[in-house]
């Protein structure tokens, strides 16, 4: 049965604004991820320079070697804009300190074998600095890059970064203490297991193109990282020695990269698409980025599988190579 | 075993202290000038970033947990404000034209506001100045979002809002305040911050952003005084930004104070210029009016700010120079704005009408020194004229001044019979004016201020037709051309609200929704 409500009915004069209905097609209702979205960002008559880019307009489609007709063609399957953004994350946060209280409540963290305890943090906690390095070249890329399509989701995925460094910087509290956080900034600044990796995340930070840093970072590093350490290494191997617990200290990171590779995917799937000039430009990237970030990954590895690292990493590599050729750039 | 041992509990300072700054670090693969490019070129002296004190300590889960918190509550009243034709509880349809003036002239520079932080943040080399650039930016995108979503619906049944991305860019008075934000943009990092986080956000947010939402409040707009009130706290943060910001960029180094003086000095005034607009709108665009213009400055600035300024005088920072000249023109500034918008009718992107005989009467209860003796008389007289079908429409078009980029409307500080025009001749070309200010600015960084995008200018260069205009053929009018190019809608976006479609509308839907007809 229905009931049948009944409101005064008035009938608009339009139903959306006109540049959203140019690219929509027609004057019809439009969701908040357009209206929120679409042509934000200005494209016309601006006034001065920037003096501290005096090459480029404010937002200049030239900063970057990819080239679109319409770079509105990216668009975010998630459909985020703020709102829909924050409630997601608030959702996986409540998630994830429900996790953290549940660790922390049962005494989880002493149960834990000493080994997968004393893994886990020579692990993870270093990974905090490469969260804070994406913090910044998201930042980066959503203040360098071109229409609103495009750069919206970067923000956001600048401050999820920032989020996982506070969440990794959570685990190193609960599995040990601030000194485990300073060991884990020494071996990060010192340790010759993550010398290839640093390098590879300080070298990200002077790469000027946004779309080619979005790729270095979002694409390539993240996209063997996280199948690596969370899905593969605390998901898998640390979970089958009892390290349960880890598991669920990390689930946000988890959900979130399963998240987050479907934006991913559909960036790269959209900038390939556009020209054969695109995509070879994206398999160049795409390549050899790969190739650096997989030796940088080989000894940060090592630390949690020991013999078995080339085998995973390779499978990992192989994953990634499937994702992207799904993506239209076989590499 | 050490786990036996119980943990230390780490204070909320220290805690904060480990989920921020510990996380950067010294690189060591690229040298910090290649990774952090833009932070010396203002002469700015930075020393030790760890001595920026972050006002909020947020971390992100708590971010994200109070901002959805706050976005489910915005939502659900914008959803029942639009089930329910709440745009029909507005005072009168008069006030549907200080929303077009917002969302054409204010939301776009959130978004600039979202680019230019996360730009700032990217830049600053200390976590936490880095972070609190980031949230702000991240905020900013929220404020721009919300504002064109809660003014979605208005657009559905009113007109002048329908394009107003396109407007932003090109329409004439459009350019006052997107090259403000241009300018600020484009100004190193540091010049951002003090340009936008303390100027605007700190000095003159109550000036800008309160007076639409109190004004929204105060004529029945749920759905702009829900967004105002939601990003109330965003602001508060952004505010303590603002002033922690130039603390802390005075504290690192004597040498700084010069440049922040000269930078504040700027921005006041550039920020005042902006608010012209404003001052017009509080003063004759809002039917139930929440104060004066002048009430507000004096509030706002002469006494709030006059308190800020005394606080930083510890720094060597003293009240920008122009406040003097401001308050010259208290009496006077939202009469000559209104005035020349109701003189330039034909071409905005909203209506613009003459007082009726009460309002005139608070404006000279509210401007007893001016408003009678300058502007009632002309008022009469444009009044008398349309009622004899006469209402005036000035086709020439104006000079503007090069770096505010108002027409050059305004009187010479005491003198309110006589317009205030300066110039300077550079690189043999002649600028024009509207203030000493506006010259001094200009006379500081010419290689910028002559670059400037002059709506005027261009209209006379032909860039602002339509593609494809041939401007030379016979009967040509170029008004009509330069409404395409705006995408403006002769007689429904543009004239005077007596006899617009919106008037119309709003009586008629008013009316099918409180009677039995």
């Amino acid at each position: 049965m229905q009931i049948d409500l009944r409101t005064v009915s008035i009938k608009p004069i339009r139903h959306t604004f006109d540049n959203i209905a140019r690219r929509i097609g027609a004057d019809k209702p439009a969701s908040r991820y357009q209206e929120g979205t679409l042509d934000m960002q200005q494209t016309a008559n601006f006034h001065y320079r920037p003096t501290w880019d005096p090459e480029h307009d404010i937002y200049d489609a030239s900063r970057t070697a990819i080239k679109m007709a319409d770079w509105y063609a990216f668009k975010d399957p998630r459909q985020f804009y703020y709102g829909a953004y924050t409630m997601a994350r608030a959702k996986q946060q409540d998630t994830a300190e429900a996790n953290f209280d549940f660790v922390e409540n049962r005494g989880l963290a002493a149960t834990l074998p000493q080994s997968v305890r004393d893994t886990a943090l020579k692990l993870l906690v270093p990974l905090r600095h490469v969260a804070w390095g994406s913090n910044m070249n998201n930042a980066s890329v959503c203040a360098y890059s071109y229409g609103t399509g495009f750069s919206q989701p970067h923000i956001y995925h600048s401050m999820d970064q920032l989020g996982i460094a506070q969440y990794l910087t959570r685990v190193g509290l609960l599995l040990g203490d601030v000194a485990s956080l300073d060991e884990g900034k020494r071996a990060w600044m010192e340790d010759d297991a993550w010398q290839g990796l640093r390098r590879y995340v300080e070298d990200s930070f002077v790469v000027k193109d946004p779309v080619e840093l979005f790729v270095v970072q979002n694409a390539v590093l993240d996209g063997l990282m996280y199948p690596l350490v969370y899905e593969t290494i605390v998901d898998d191997v640390l979970a089958s020695q009892g390290g349960t617990a880890v598991a669920m200290l990390t689930q946000f990171m988890t959900d979130w990269f399963a998240e987050t590779k479907k934006w991913v995917d559909a960036t790269v799937k959209t900038a390939a698409a556009e020209s054969a000039d695109n995509k070879a430009i994206m398999t160049k990237w795409l390549t050899e980025w790969r190739d650096r970030a997989a030796a940088a990954l080989l000894p940060v590895a090592r630390i949690a599988l020991g013999d078995r690292t080339d085998e995973v990493m390779d499978d990992v590599v192989q994953q990634f190579n499937a994702r992207m050729a799904k993506a239209g750039v076989a590499i | 075993m050490d786990m036996t041992v119980a943990k230390k509990k780490l204070g909320l300072k220290e805690r904060y202290a480990v989920m921020t700054r510990g996380l950067d670090w010294t690189p060591s693969y690229q040298k910090m000038e290649d990774i952090y490019p833009y932070i010396a070129y203002e002469g700015i002296k930075i020393h030790d970033w760890d001595k920026w004190e972050d006002p909020f300590r947020l971390t992100m889960d708590a971010y994200w947990k109070y901002q959805a918190e706050k976005e489910r509550k915005l939502y659900s009243v914008l959803d029942a404000y639009t089930q329910n034709n709440g745009h029909l509880n507005v005072t009168d349809a008069r006030y549907l034209n200080t929303v077009k003036l917002f969302l054409s002239g204010i939301s776009p520079l959130e978004y600039v506001a979202h680019r230019g932080f996360a730009h700032a943040g990217r830049q600053f080399p200390g976590p936490g100045p880095r972070v609190a650039c980031l949230m702000q930016s991240v905020d900013e995108i929220r404020h721009a979002q919300t504002q064109v979503h809660a003014v979605s619906n208005y657009n559905k049944y009113y007109n002048g809002m329908h394009d107003f991305h396109h407007a932003h860019d090109r329409v004439w008075f459009l350019s006052v305040p997107k090259s403000f934000f241009d300018d600020a943009i484009t100004a190193g990092p540091f010049e951002f911050m003090v340009s936008i986080g303390f100027s605007f956000e700190y000095v003159l947010t109550n000036l800008l952003f309160v007076p639409f939402v109190s004004g929204a409040a105060y004529n029945g707009d749920m759905a702009a005084m829900t967004f105002g009130f939601s990003a109330q706290s965003d602001e508060a943060r952004h505010m303590t930004l603002g002033l922690e910001v130039i603390k802390f960029i005075l504290e690192q180094d004597p040498d700084n104070v010069p440049i922040v003086q000269r930078w504040i000095d700027k921005w006041t005034w550039r920020g005042y210029r902006v608010l012209t607009l404003v001052a017009m709108m509080m003063d004759y665009m809002l039917p139930k009016r929440t104060m004066s213009w002048k009430e507000s400055w004096e509030i706002y600035f002469e006494e709030n700010g006059g308190a800020l300024f005394k606080d930083l005088a510890r720094y060597g920072i003293t009240m920008p120079k122009c406040a003097e000249h401001i308050a010259l023109e208290k009496d006077h500034l939202s009469h000559q704005a209104w005035s020349t918008f109701y003189n330039y009718g034909a071409a905005s992107n909203f209506h613009t009408w003459m007082p009726d005989e009460d309002e005139m009467a608070w404006l000279s209860s509210k401007y007893p020194n001016s408003f009678d003796k300058h502007y009632r008389p002309r008022y009469e007289f444009w009044r008398e004229q349309a009622a004899k079908g006469n209402r005036f429409y000035n086709k020439t078009l104006p000079m503007l001044c090069q770096t505010c980029q108002i027409p050059m409307i305004f009187t010479e500080p005491g003198d309110p019979t006589k317009i205030c025009y300066r110039e300077v001749d550079y690189k043999n070309e002649k600028y024009h004016f509207c203030s000493d200010h506006c010259k001094e600015i200009f006379e500081h960084e010419p290689e910028k201020y002559v670059q400037a995008w002059l709506p005027v200018h261009q209209i006379y260069q032909g860039n602002c037709f339509p593609e494809g205009t041939d401007p030379t053929v016979e009967g040509f009018d170029p008004l009509a051309a330069v409404l395409k190019y705006y995408h403006l809608e002769h007689g429904r976006d543009n004239l005077d609200f007596e006899g617009s479609e919106d008037q119309k509308n709003f009586a008629e839907w008013r009316g099918q929704a409180t009677k039995n007809v």
